[in-house]
């Protein structure tokens, strides 16, 4: 099982959080800034396994991470899931956001944190890994997405618009989580199809 | 209409949406907290509109504001309601924020049953995989029991997205509701031979996860999970399943064996390392269950020490990483193999990766042998001085323990060393670990007697150098060594050297900070001293020093007296006027130091941590019987406080000074030697031990080896273990020599001088002599203590709930709870349909291999199935379900018939949930997809499907169905139908455990039938979202089934209606007022499917009639007939009612108004339960419970035009009352009309 979701960035705020077992808002945040504190002290070259943090920690617990650009993807899970699994998983969510957002950046995940949060739906329900499959994802994302455009129809015209202007001068951040390195660091995972 | 939407979102888009709030908040990275705030405002002021797009907008920045940590309880109710709002837009994010918020404790989630199972069985599969998204993260225990059916029939829907999702949620509903496991489990299990990946996928996962807890129930299905390992190329499955046996084999040895060779192979095959890694855990705990008889495995092991051992040399730290772990689990059976690594696992502990050290560390504890132990602890002591981060240094710390602690400090030789050791642990700065340590200087000194001296001399330097560990912070938990050193101080206090000094450093005023329990031992333990010190004085002359001791005392206990702790104070108290009584005898030169001592005369011995449990509880003893009746609850109440805070209290500050004679001590003693002997945890100490103190050779027949003299016993300041090694060397090496002179010899006298035995370690290890032959005194026991091992598990484990025997026939109680009160096809059927026969046609292919497979199994699950099937006889529900599908329903089991199964479930729900969606999409403009392509051959393949062996069930069945049919038609009109409509008003008062299930109820009544066609309707009320029905909210859904009875095939089916001035059938645009609606689908014979229609009416005040024609084409083989059959559709007021949840608050305000007119009516005679009477109001009338005290209840509902009804309804002996109000009293006295009706047939 997975216990939770974490993604924050260098400095520790929070981009998305999914928790899978209650915790009151103050406890997420807690757990947040440790695990922030925890991952962010290590090296990039060191293994991406965890053990402690007293929140979410218990013996059975482990955190397992990954470090893209600017971004930290930190799940939690409990022995019953494979390790290295997960990190492939993790690397499976994170090139769906970048098929989903088309070159994804920690700015997509700022402004569509709902998004993210429907992608993660297809791949994680509840706690279980869902799918692992990323056309099968994908698919199911846009034919959602493409519902919603339907529903919005007419009606969501002039909205989409003016949101289109609002975001005209959006941009002033790079766009700077760079996927491409992302396959290097794990030259011993083919992916599971 | 479309103006105003455009009007409205003109509105809106000058509202700020989610971007704009985040865009915002970065723009204010000074005042955040503030600019929020003022956002909630903002948010707060849209949720209160009524337009559902400005209240999705609002909770869609409520999720956002949660994660940066802001508690947006108070927006559950919105949050319902944007769930509940037909669009997928926002339904998706209301049940996006209701997962990110909701938990056990909301008590909206109650409100919300209704919509899930909507939802649930919505004929859009995102609406169904959303709410089961959003499930899975909030479901109650409440949710669980009344959702479980409905989910179950969605693990056998026709998508397989959706099936996986129903598949995967089962788990959390187990863990739930754990009652639900036992009759879902035969389903769960036929979707681990899912065609489809990811359905498969899922039912593994769950299974692993139910077995992981309670492998023993799913042993059984070892078998076929051993088929998919063999047959499987998915690696996440793969990796599943192998986790799976890891769990399975200790239970089932047998299961191992034949796992090693495909385990095997695949680790030679594969190239996924993480399942190379899988693979290689399962093959170590299945040599860990193999008893170690099995010389052939050792080539097993070898592959998985080889492979690890490459894991572990890689660059790759994760590898690294993993490979040490899983080279721990080998460690426990088979630590020779790893001991051959032992040279990479030190090395890993000079790792920079922390979590590396951490594994490594793990695998010392069976790296270690006498020969290197030390060795080993002196670089972990390096370690631990290096070492920055307080996580690692404590893991340290209590690595250091365990190993030396390890199977009764077997690998110790030199305790001295350990003590040393122990001692410069203490200095490790805010440690959590101080209880650890104290507990191990406590244990060595008492189990190890020939050690104590050296520990006592050790424990007064700590005692004397206290403020160096107490130091400036009071939480440090080092000061807890300070307890163990007292007592060691105190308990043999006849080792120490200089008993007054170090009686003076504990009772220095500094003591007085330290927590309490620790004054307390130190007080106690003062006192221990004191008798010492008097004792070894005895005889002297010069009474000086047992002078300045009573002094001493006399002068600084009274610090402790006045001590806030109970504990401290009082034992201070005692102490002091006991000292002051020995002062008093002193002065006239009596001898007391003998009596004194007498006190604390007596030897402690180790008792075992489970002594206690173990004590048989000796027969014919009631531990539960009450001993005396309790006392009244009020007296107590009222006499107690008195007691403690009136009286009590000055007694502690001002103690009696009471004078203790000789004779009350040596009375004492007696009583205290007596109590002793009679309590079973207290050992009784051999006479010699018992002597301790008036005879110090008690000590002396223990072997103490002297002590090497180079080593100064009083290290100036704080003992260094480092000499130790050096001198074991030394050691050592003298003994060898030695030994090489005698060894035959010797040998044969060691061996049956040592009292412990050597079990593991290389031969080698047996050379080495301890430096001290110890005793360790193994831990009492009490006698005939219980030998039951009674592994503890957490009470509060939910797992321990799913503990379920699986294997068990069901039970006819244990069926799931179902609320379906209709059983059609959806509309969406044709699409469906085609996509079943999709299905079906594959199915033929696989069925060969299916059958035998079939056949294989054995009686067990036959036995199951038709067990199976009589509880879905006696289910009402169920069988009228099959009924409708043309008996084509047979057991679940078999999979081609799951599929039409399937096509029923989405329907299994109210009529209205279905028709929500449906009026705002399908109704009015029947282009929806699921109006196309009708079936071109619809009854092949089912026959096709008909498996050989079941066919002697389904001829029973077919019987049975037909006489229920025939029941079914006598009652016709209004027979209402079951199942656990309880689900609605349980959840509203949750108290229905202890009442009695509650009798069948459906919506669906008769409307018309013929010998060709029977249709039945229910009036499905209500319309698209809110805020249309507040404006044009007029619309009413009609749901009718329509069910081909005869042999034909029909087909052209015209539904038309004489439209009224009121109510008028809501007809495509272009179609004049007279033509009828075409049904959009054909009915191939015994099949049944729905449709829906749509009214518009104007006035809702008044219950109507229509009365209509249905016209259909009848074809035969040869020939084809127009038919046509009349019918009245009866729309009820209740029908214009929308069950809408209602807070006690909003009620009691809405009451206040004054707005509504009342009116009343009474019920005699009604025999049934409140609770059934309720949940037929909510259920037949939609209404809602606000709120229930004990006969009396307030209930709720809304008519699609706004109007509020709120009824009170009360019951006594036969009679119901009903006081109602409305604000259209014309409505309300209908729908009062109607309810009485509905009782009156009942």
């Amino acid at each position: 099982m997975i216990k939770a979701i974490l993604i924050f960035n260098n400095h520790g705020k929070p981009r998305l959080s999914k928790f899978y077992e209650h915790y009151n808002e103050d406890t997420e945040q807690q757990i947040i800034r440790e695990t922030f504190h925890l991952v962010s002290k290590r090296d990039e070259n060191v293994c991406n396994f965890l053990e402690g943090g007293m929140l979410i920690g218990g013996s059975d617990y482990k955190l397992i991470y990954r470090h893209y650009a600017t971004l930290y993807f930190v799940f939690c899970v409990d022995s019953s899931e494979s390790e290295l699994g997960i990190l492939d998983l993790i690397q499976v969510f994170v090139e769906t956001l970048d098929k989903c957002f088309e070159n994804v950046c920690e700015l997509d995940l700022i402004f569509h944190v709902d998004k993210v949060h429907h992608i993660l739906a297809e791949m994680v329900m509840g706690g279980m890994v869902l799918e692992t499959n990323m056309n099968e994802i994908i698919t199911q994302v846009d034919a959602q997405n493409k519902m919603e455009k339907s529903e919005a129809g007419i009606a969501g015209a002039p909205a989409r618009a003016v949101s289109a202007v609002k975001n005209m001068n959006l941009p002033e951040m790079p766009r700077n989580i760079n996927i491409g390195d992302i396959s290097i660091k794990v030259p011993n995972l083919p992916s599971f199809k | 209409m479309a103006l105003k939407i455009v009007k409205g979102s003109i509105d809106r888009m000058f509202d700020k949406n989610l971007q704009d709030l985040v865009r915002g908040i970065r723009n204010h990275k000074e005042d955040e907290a503030k600019y929020i705030s003022t956002c909630i405002d903002e948010i707060k002021q849209e949720l209160k509109q009524d337009n559902i797009a400005v209240k999705a907008n609002a909770v869609c920045k409520l999720t956002y504001l949660q994660m940066l940590g802001y508690d947006v309880s108070w927006a559950a109710f919105n949050i319902v309601e944007v769930m509940s709002s037909s669009k997928f837009t926002y339904k998706r994010i209301g049940y996006l924020a209701a997962s990110q918020c909701f938990h056990e404790s909301t008590d909206v989630i109650m409100l919300t049953t209704n919509q899930i199972r909507k939802d649930l069985s919505s004929p859009n599969q995102y609406d169904t995989g959303v709410a089961l998204t959003g499930l899975s993260c909030f479901v109650t225990p409440d949710l669980a029991r009344d959702l479980a059916n409905d989910i179950m029939t969605l693990m056998s829907h026709t998508k397989p997205y959706i099936r996986k999702k129903a598949v995967l949620i089962m788990y959390k509903v187990f863990l739930k509701y754990p009652e639900s496991l036992r009759p879902a489990f035969p389903r769960l299990k036929e979707k681990l031979e899912d065609p489809d990946p990811g359905v498969q996928s899922a039912a593994v996962n769950v299974i692993c996860e139910l077995a992981r807890r309670n492998p023993k129930n799913y042993l059984s299905l070892a078998p076929l999970f051993f088929k998919l390992m063999t047959s499987s190329t998915n690696n996440w499955v793969l990796i599943k399943i192998i986790k799976l046996f890891g769990a399975l084999t200790p239970l089932e040895p047998r299961l191992g064996k034949k796992l090693i060779e495909p385990l095997t192979n695949l680790i030679h095959s594969t190239s996924a390392m993480s399942l190379l890694y899988e693979c290689v855990n399962t093959v170590i705990a299945v040599l860990i269950s193999l008893s170690s008889g099995m010389p052939n495995h050792s080539a097993s092991i070898q592959l998985c020490v080889q492979k690890l051992r490459i894991l572990i040399e890689d660059s790759d730290q994760n590898l690294k990483y993993l490979g040490l772990l899983a080279m721990s689990k080998i460690l426990k059976t088979h630590p020779k193999s790893v001991q051959s690594h032992k040279d990479l696992i030190l090395q890993c502990l000079d790792d920079k990766d922390e979590s590396i050290r951490l594994r490594a560390l793990d695998l010392l504890y069976g790296m270690v042998s006498k020969k290197n132990l030390m060795e080993i602890v002196k670089k972990l002591m390096l370690h631990v001085d290096k070492a920055e981060g307080t996580t690692y240094r404590d893991e340290l710390l209590t690595k250091i323990i365990d190993i030396c602690s390890q199977s009764n400090y077997q690998y110790i030789t030199n305790f001295e060393w350990y003590i040393s050791i122990l001692v410069e642990l203490t200095r490790l700065e805010g440690t959590r670990h101080g209880h650890l340590i104290a507990s191990q200087m406590l244990d060595v000194a008492i189990r190890v007697k020939a050690i104590r001296a050296f520990a006592v001399a050790q424990m007064a330097t700590l005692l004397d150098n206290a403020h160096l560990l107490t130091g400036n912070t009071q939480r440090n938990g080092i000061c807890e060594v300070l307890y163990a050193a007292a007592w060691i101080c105190g308990e043999f206090s006849e080792h120490l050297e200089n008993p007054m000094q170090t009686l003076e450093a504990m009772l220095r005023p500094k003591v007085a900070t330290l927590p309490g329990h620790i004054q307390a031992v130190y007080v106690q333990n003062s006192a221990k001293l004191f008798a010492t010190v008097l004792k070894s004085q005895e005889g002297d002359t010069d009474s000086t020093t047992t002078q300045e001791a009573s002094q001493l005392m006399i002068d600084r206990l009274p610090l402790f007296v006045q001590s806030a702790n109970l504990e401290v104070q009082e034992r201070a108290s005692c102490i002091l006027q006991l000292v002051k009584y020995i002062q008093k005898l002193q002065q006239k030169d009596v001898e007391v130091a003998e009596e004194v001592c007498a006190l604390f005369a007596g030897e402690l011995n180790p008792v075992a941590p489970k002594a206690q449990k173990k004590v048989p509880v000796p027969e014919g003893l009631d531990l539960d019987a009450w001993i005396n009746e309790p006392p009244s609850e009020s007296e107590s109440e009222d006499e107690q406080p008195k007691a403690i805070f009136t009286k009590e209290e000055p007694k502690h500050s001002r103690p009696r000074h009471t004078e203790v004679d000789e004779k009350e001590l040596a009375r004492r003693r007696e009583a205290r030697k007596q109590e002793q002997a009679n309590n079973p945890f207290y050992i009784k100490a051999s006479p010699s031990s018992q002597k301790v103190y008036q005879d110090t050779s008690g000590v002396e027949h223990i072997p103490v080896v002297q002590i090497d003299l180079s080593v100064p016993l009083k290290v100036p300041g704080l003992p260094m273990s480092d000499q130790y090694v050096k001198l074991e060397e030394e050691r050592r090496q003298k003994v060898r020599a030695e030994k090489k002179k005698k060894e035959k010899k010797k040998r044969k006298e060691k061996r049956s001088g040592r009292g412990r035995k050597h079990d593991s370690g290389p031969e080698s290890e047996e050379d080495i002599a301890p430096a001290h032959m110890v005793d360790i005194v193994t831990e009492e026991m009490p006698e005939n203590a219980l030998p039951s091992d009674d592994d503890e598990r957490d009470p509060s484990d939910p797992h321990k709930a799913l503990d379920i025997d699986l294997d068990k026939p069901l039970a006819d109680n244990e069926k799931l709870p179902v609320r379906s009160h209709r059983a059609v096809e959806a509309q969406k059927s044709p699409v469906e349909d085609g996509e079943r026969e999709n299905a079906a046609s594959q199915e033929p292919k696989k069925k060969s291999s299916k059958d035998k497979k079939e056949k294989k199994k054995d009686k067990d699950r036959d036995r199951k199935k038709s067990k199976e099937e009589k509880k879905k006889k006696k289910h009402k529900h169920e069988e009228k379900e099959e009924d409708l599908l043309g008996g084509q329903m047979e057991e679940p089991v078999v999979q081609s018939e799951e599929t039409s199964e399937v096509a029923a479930l989405p329907t299994s729900s109210s009529a209205e949930e279905v028709a929500t969606v449906a009026a705002a999409e399908a109704a009015p403009a029947p282009g929806a997809p699921s109006v196309t392509a009708p079936d071109s051959e619809p009854d092949e393949p089912k026959d096709t499907e008909m498996e050989p062996k079941s066919s002697k069930h389904k001829k029973k069945k077919q019987k049975k169905e037909k006489e229920d049919k025939e029941k079914k038609k006598k009652k016709h009109h209004h027979h209402h139908r079951h199942s656990d409509a309880g689900g609605e008003e349980s959840v509203q008062n949750g108290t229905v455990e202890e009442e009695e299930p509650l009798p069948p109820m459906s919506n669906y009544c008769l409307l018309a039938e013929n010998s060709y066609i029977k249709m039945m309707k229910e009036d499905a009320d209500e319309v698209c979202d809110i805020q249309g029905n507040l404006q044009d909210g007029s619309q009413v859904v009609v749901s009718v089934i329509f069910e081909n009875k005869c042999e034909s095939f029909l087909k052209s089916m015209e539904f038309n209606v004489l439209d009224s001035l009121n109510s008028k059938l809501q007809r495509p645009e272009g179609s004049g007022p007279h033509d009828g609606l075409v049904v959009p689908f054909q009915l191939p014979p015994g099949v049944s499917n729905e449709a829906r229609f749509v009214f518009t009416v104007q006035s809702i005040v008044m219950p109507q009639k229509l009365k209509g024609t249905l016209t259909f084409i009848v074809k035969n083989e040869d020939s084809s007939t127009h038919e046509k059959l009349d019918f009245k559709l009866h729309f009820t007021c209740t029908s214009y009612l929308i069950t809408t949840p209602c807070y006690s608050d909003a009620f009691a305000k809405l009451l206040e108004s004054g707005d509504l007119k009342s009116s009343s009516i009474r019920l005699e005679g009604v025999n049934m339960p409140f609770h059934h009477l309720l949940a037929r109001i909510c259920f037949h009338h939609h209404f809602s419970v606000v709120e229930r005290i004990d006969s009396c209840a307030s209930m709720y509902s809304r008519s699609i035009q706004g109007h509020h009804v709120c009824l009170l309804v009360k019951t006594s002996a036969q009679t119901v009352s009903i006081d109602a109000k409305c604000d259209e009293p014309t409505l309300l006295g209908n729908v009062l009309d109607e309810i009485k009706q509905t009782f009156s047939q009942c």
